[in-house]
């Protein structure tokens, strides 16, 4: 059809716009159906990915530190607890003027400096909106500043936490240890996943070698968030397992009995349970607030202890290393009669100084004049006498002393649990050697007879070595924790001591009861007003060699020069019922010093026993008249 | 014969019953339909806001307003409209060139005018609404399909306020602006050979737009749109978290007021411009498709409206206000599931916005005054 195209045709208009409508209509409804093409693709076949996006966009997972196990003495006291702790904290995202608000938290006294120092270390690791921690262990007095000034105070926010708490502070330092914040270094070996929510760990003491019991299981709660990451609520989750409790074979009323008897000196006391080897008291002298460590110690506070020439941070009972001297004669004597050497009626003659055979040099006894012609088994235990046990190391010779010092764990770990024991030193010819100190001098044996020379042990070796004799060679190792959450720790031992006449303890244990019954012992001053028999041993142990010839004078040394005390002992002597070893380090004489230490120790706690055993009698009494009387009732 | 007879006079009896939506020049259907719209309108965006009962008040009282405005703009004649066109243009064109001297922008663009009494508002709007009505005016009068120079002059008329708003830039509304003046176009029969050529033109233009026109943040949202991983913090976040709104929403959704993604804020402008991916996150696939269902029959009635109109000035008005509303669902939609590239165009009456509510209320109020001016006619 051919069209006029110069005049206006409405009908042909209408039929091109109509047909051009119904066309966009088409197109309309063909873009519509890709429109819902698009849709169906992404909610119906992408529908799991997006869903999956959308949970993960909102769920996050949050870790919950389970709670810190606690520990207990063997009555049931709390020696480590948790405590709610308050924590200053600012969220920067409410403080406006963050420099500004730090300023007037520091200008109240609440902060210090060097607070706001590591805050601002600290602040990068949290986000913005979530409570950055300024200072811990907020006192009550700057929670009400806090709480008054709040209104100038806009974002910082006070918390409660749990932390670390020990009630008893210095008396149990070392041997509960302490916890503090996990560092860099510790984070590594760490299981990221169960410490993912912790902040403190264990860092001596008991709270380090039980860590995997005190800490416990991480938990989980998943939170959904916004898109701010602000947690809006809380979706299900694992609850976080507590850790165990612990129970420890410890007394902590021994315990400061020990660490009172000490005095303040310098010195260590170890009180074995040889019944099952736990440990009933364990003091080092001086020692140091443990709390302290457990919200960040400052640096003015921890460099006076580490430089504090007395150590306070130092666990004495199983890293100091001290020469024994005289407290070995035990063990001495022992290998003495069973290798034959001597029998107990063998005497030596001491004129105050021994000579080996073909040597010119002496070798002095600590008593000038000597102690007799006739110086036998019980004497020399008795007495001291270094004659006698030159005589005995001379003829025993340095591998057979080797050898019994090893039977009574001397030179290795008594593996008890706790960190950072030390081996102490039981020489030979072979280690003396191995350490370019030339060969081996017969002289050298008899320092070592009398627990001088090479012969290192730490306080807690002593003891151990002590409670083998006391329990006629059965070995015991030494135990802190007995109880698990509940659960009897097994004690652990060695083989026993088995002599060629088992009778030969009996012998050992009565020439070391001479040494505090008998009126010649050097601790016969401790035998006063008790009504039961200790076993024990002094030691005078010297902390400078003296030179030949050389006159010996305690008061002119320096005071740090002085002789260390010791004492071993047990009591009551028949049947043990604890084993103590006592260092004071330069407190001069073993006998005067160390010993009345030791009986202190021991008589509390025989005497707690006795009272124990008294009021367990009496309320048997009172049980068995009350069942008495009820049966006549009944039969009236 | 007389079947038929007795059809005219049933025709003629009808014809002259004036029901009392005509008195009033509405039409019910279509009122029908943008009251459903708004009232879903206005219970998704008091699941999306931040402050649902202001928002939902304030968007209430838009509708109060927009819908007053649409039943005046009914009631005059189409007459009136055409007559007043090239002014209403005029006038239009000079606000457009007085926004850079003396407009207030957001966003690093500058769309709106401050009038004392009136208050901010966007001179682009006024050319939404005057596009389909210059073009219109200006092609009627002509034979149709149009002569190569009246195209020509079509497209200068389109060209002007189209390139104007769109160096404000704003190619959401540029956009449409100059769509609804297209349409007007293609409604009237504009040649095949002529669309062929556009479309070489527009590809073969591709790379000059893109090296010398295109704004930095425009180029960023079409790479974005490519490959939204590019940047998932930055400009692909919007796409990301829509697309998992809605993908994650299924085939019935997770329930009014249930969406995490829009309840817990990581959908952004769920109120505005991404409202569709609550609803889609909310209420599933089968949400989506009843209101998509909604704008279908909004679009149909208002094609019959066209298809009824007896001017070709009246047809060709109501074709393209109705193409360009489904423009906006296009646009939007099609940004929103990430097929295009985000511009920055509104859910028509389900996204939050006094100024495109009221906007698009007028377009259906010309859209009602052509609708009774046919029977005004007949008449």
């Amino acid at each position: 059809m051919k069209r006029d195209q110069t005049l206006k045709n409405s009908h042909y208009e209408q039929q091109v716009i109509h047909f051009r409508l119904v066309l966009a209509l088409a197109i309309v409804g063909l873009l519509l159906s890709v429109i819902i093409g698009r849709f169906f693709y992404l909610q119906i076949i992408q529908h799991d990915v997006f869903l999956t996006r959308a949970d993960s966009n909102r769920i996050h997972l949050q870790r919950i530190a389970p709670k810190r196990g606690l520990i207990y003495d063997q009555q049931q006291r709390i020696l480590a607890d948790n405590k709610p702790s308050f924590v200053l904290s600012i969220i920067r995202d409410r403080a406006e003027h963050l420099d500004a608000v730090l300023d007037e938290v520091l200008r109240l006294g609440i902060i210090s400096p060097s607070d706001i120092e590591r805050f601002h270390q600290r602040k990068h690791r949290f986000r913005s909106f979530e409570p950055t921690p300024v200072s811990f262990n907020l006192s009550d007095v700057d929670i009400a500043k806090v709480a008054v000034n709040r209104v100038r105070l806009p974002g910082v926010e006070i918390r409660a936490n749990l932390a670390r708490s020990y009630p008893y502070s210095h008396l149990l330092a070392h041997l509960a240890g302490y916890v503090g914040r996990i560092n860099e270094r510790e984070l590594a070996k760490l299981d990221q996943d169960n410490y993912g929510a912790s902040t403190h760990i264990g860092k001596t003491g008991v709270e380090k070698s039980y860590e995997e019991f005190l800490h416990g299981t991480v938990g989980y709660e998943y939170v959904e968030t916004n898109a701010r990451g602000e947690v809006l609520r809380n979706l299900e989750g694992v609850d976080a397992i507590p850790g165990a409790d612990l129970e420890l074979h410890l007394d902590i009323d021994l315990q400061r009995i020990a660490l009172e008897a000490l005095e303040g000196r310098r010195g260590v006391v170890v009180a074995l349970n040889p019944k099952n080897g736990g440990v009933l008291a364990m003091v080092s002298s001086p020692s140091f607030d443990p709390n302290e460590f457990v919200h960040g110690i400052s640096y003015d506070s921890y460099n006076a202890l580490r430089d504090n020439l007395d150590l306070p941070l130092f666990n004495r009972a199983l890293q100091a290393q001290y020469p024994p001297g005289s407290t070995i004669k035990p063990i001495m004597s022992l290998a003495g009669i069973e290798e034959g050497v001597y029998t107990e009626r063998t005497t030596v003659k001491d004129p105050g100084w021994y000579k080996i055979p073909n040597n010119k040099r002496l070798y002095r006894d600590w008593k000038r004049t000597g102690h007799g012609d006739h110086v036998g088994f019980v004497d020399a235990m008795a007495e001291s006498c270094d004659v006698y046990y030159y005589h005995l190391a001379y003829k025993l010779g340095i591998e057979k002393i080797h050898h019994y010092y090893d039977e009574f764990g001397l030179g290795k770990i008594t593996a008890i649990d706790l960190p950072g024991e030390r081996k102490g030193l039981n020489p030979s010819e072979e280690w003396k050697k191995s350490q370019g100190r030339g060969s081996w001098w017969p002289g050298d044996s008899l320092n070592i007879g009398i627990g001088q020379g090479f012969l290192l042990a730490t306080p807690l070796q002593l003891a151990y070595a002590t409670s083998i004799i006391a329990n006629k060679g059965e070995r015991l190792l030494p135990q802190v924790v007995s109880k698990i959450d509940g659960e009897v720790v097994a004690p652990a031992y060695l083989p026993p001591l088995i002599l060629n006449d088992q009778t030969r303890w009996l012998k050992i244990r009565r020439a070391m009861e001479a040494v505090v019954h008998s009126s010649k012992g050097t601790a016969r001053g401790i035998a006063r007003n008790i009504d039961y028999r200790i076993a024990g041993k002094t030691g005078t142990a010297q902390v400078v060699g003296i030179a030949q010839g050389e006159k010996y004078d305690a008061e002119a040394l320096q005071e740090r020069n002085r002789d260390h005390a010791l004492f071993v002992g047990f009591a009551p002597a028949e049947s043990p019922e604890i084993v103590v070893s006592v260092i004071v380090e330069n407190g001069g004489s073993g006998s005067g010093v160390a010993a009345p230490v030791a009986k202190k120790v021991i008589d509390a706690h025989i005497r707690k026993l006795k009272r124990i055993q008294r009021e367990q009698e009496s309320e048997r009494r009172r049980l068995e008249q009350q069942l008495k009387a009820q049966q006549e009732r009944t039969n009236g | 014969m007389a079947r038929e007879y007795v059809r005219q006079i049933e025709m003629n009896s009808f014809r002259r019953k004036v029901t009392l939506w005509q008195k009033l020049n509405i039409d019910p259907y279509l009122l029908f339909l943008l009251m459903v719209l708004a009232v879903t309108g206005m219970s998704m965006l008091y699941a999306a806001a931040d402050n649902p009962m202001y928002s939902l008040k304030r968007q209430a009282s838009f509708f109060f307003v927009a819908f007053l405005v649409m039943i005046f703009i009914a009631q005059l004649p189409m007459r009136f409209y055409k007559n007043s066109a090239p002014f209403l243009y005029l006038a239009g064109i000079i606000l457009l060139l007085l926004v850079p001297i003396l407009g207030t922008g957001a966003k690093g663009a500058q769309r709106w005018l401050a009038f004392p009494v009136i208050g901010r508002f966007q001179p682009s709007e006024v050319l939404k609404l005057v596009m389909p009505l210059i073009v219109a005016w200006y092609l009627s009068p002509r034979v149709l399909p149009p002569k190569f120079k009246y195209v020509l002059m079509s497209l200068g008329i389109i060209a002007v306020p189209t390139l104007l708003i769109a160096s404000q830039p704003d190619l959401g509304t540029s956009i449409l602006i100059a769509s609804s003046g297209l349409f007007v176009l293609l409604l009237s029969g504009l040649g095949w050979r002529y669309m062929v050529s556009a479309a070489t033109l527009v590809l073969a233009s591709a790379w000059p737009m893109w090296q010398f026109v295109l704004h930095d943040y425009q180029k960023g949202r079409i790479l974005t749109l490519l490959n939204p991983e590019r940047d998932p913090f930055g400009a692909g976040w919007n796409i990301m978290q829509s697309k998992t709104a809605i993908g994650s929403g299924g085939w019935d959704g997770k329930g009014y007021m249930e969406g995490t993604q829009s309840q817990l804020n990581f959908l952004p402008e769920s109120h505005t411009d991404f409202i569709i991916a609550v609803l889609a996150e909310e209420h599933g696939l089968l949400g989506v498709i009843m209101l998509l269902f909604i704008y279908v029959l909004v679009i149909a009635r208002g094609v019959v409206i066209a298809l009824q109109a007896d001017t070709t000035f009246n047809k060709l008005v109501a074709g393209s206000i109705t193409l360009t509303f489904f423009v906006y669902v296009f646009v939007n939609m099609g940004m929103v599931s990430g097929l295009l590239p985000v511009v920055g165009v509104p859910l028509p009456l389900i996204s939050q916005g006094g100024t495109s509510i009221v906007t698009l209320m007028v377009g259906f109020g010309l859209l009602m005054a052509i609708a009774s001016d046919k029977q005004h006619f007949s008449r």
